[in-house]
């Protein structure tokens, strides 16, 4: 197999995930400034993470002088279904090419973006090929936030304000869908909305990083013993 | 000097938390619970971290609201991620001007 191939094709895949990011991370930019952050450290969160959910999180501890704990605790939760995806691409990988380095590096690029295209492969998956597709990825996430949090300074008040409704936006259109097809992610989706409105109007004493835990860990618990996944279902 | 520390927990947590599965798992997890738990998280996450934050994200509740409308209607109709982003942006944009 050719190294050079492999990558070329993994970057004209990642072109559509590239684009994407460049415009979310645009937000997460505008974002980051609003919550009191310079452009160099938006550019580096954007360029040592590479996550929307758990990166607009974190800037909200860090706006809110949230505690290392509080940090780990809610990018762990957030993040966790990184884990999973992880472990299923595990299962697809070209053992031969892939070493114990290269698993090291890729395992860095894991989006639900690149899961979902990586996933959806059928051939094997050979670092080349992943490297392609993370690169296009981190360079549109990365530059997405440079120009946002630039043009955040520059901008009208409330453009920029409007603008920083976009990462919501893409939330809701990644779990919107689903919701649509499926009963049981409906009502872990609306169970988790109504236990965050709890928190957020009656114990206020819960801060919002640990609101965010507390929703999603007590909604998906509660689908899992109601709901439970059957094998080759996810 | 916080911030460099909040900052680099973030990186790291993130970081190990894709790593480890992804470079020393290569067996099936078994239970049921735990895989129909992780199956959920993501939507639950997502949702916990819109609802309310999504109303108070552009400083204009009523504009934010019509953003949020707009974007849940589009995602219904599976339009792709990007356009019911900008629309979502876009619209609250335009309702603030009336609002």
């Amino acid at each position: 197999m050719n190294k050079m191939t492999e990558f070329r094709k993994g970057m004209y895949h990642g072109i559509p995930i590239g684009l994407g990011y460049l415009s979310v991370s645009f937000g997460f930019g505008i974002m980051a400034v609003k919550a009191g952050l310079t452009t160099l450290a938006a550019a580096v969160i954007s360029a040592s993470n590479l996550t929307s959910a758990g990166q607009a999180a974190g800037v909200g501890i860090i706006a809110a002088g949230g505690t290392l704990l509080e940090m780990a605790l809610v990018q762990l939760t957030i993040n966790l279904r990184y884990s999973l995806m992880g472990l299923s691409l595990s299962q697809k990988l070209d053992r031969k090419s892939f070493t114990l380095l290269h698993r090291m590096l890729v395992s860095f690029g894991i989006t639900d973006e690149i899961f979902a295209v990586s996933a959806g492969r059928k051939e094997k998956l050979t670092p080349w090929y992943m490297y392609g597709l993370i690169t296009v990825a981190f360079a549109g996430w990365v530059t997405g936030t440079v120009l946002g949090a630039s043009a955040g300074q520059l901008l009208p008040q409330d453009i920029s304000a409007a603008l920083s409704v976009m990462l919501y936006g893409m939330f809701i259109a990644i779990i919107v869908p689903p919701s649509r097809k499926d009963k049981s992610v409906l009502s872990v989706v609306l169970a988790s909305a109504a236990i965050s409105l709890l928190l957020r109007y009656v114990f206020t004493f819960v801060s919002g990083g640990f609101a965010v835990i507390i929703s999603a860990v007590v909604a998906s618990a509660a689908a899992a013993l109601l709901f439970p996944v059957k094998e080759g279902e996810e | 000097m916080q911030l460099v520390y909040l900052v680099a927990v973030m990186a790291v947590v993130t970081y190990l938390i894709r790593m480890i599965p992804f470079t020393f798992f290569s067996r099936k997890i078994k239970s049921v619970f735990f895989r129909s738990f992780l199956h959920y998280i993501p939507y639950a996450v997502l949702s916990a971290m819109t609802v309310p934050a999504i109303f108070y994200s552009t400083g204009n509740m009523a504009a934010a609201a019509v953003g949020t409308a707009v974007a849940v209607i589009l995602a219904y109709f599976n339009a792709p991620l990007i356009v019911v982003a900008l629309a979502a942006a876009v619209s609250s944009y335009a309702a603030g001007l009336f609002f």
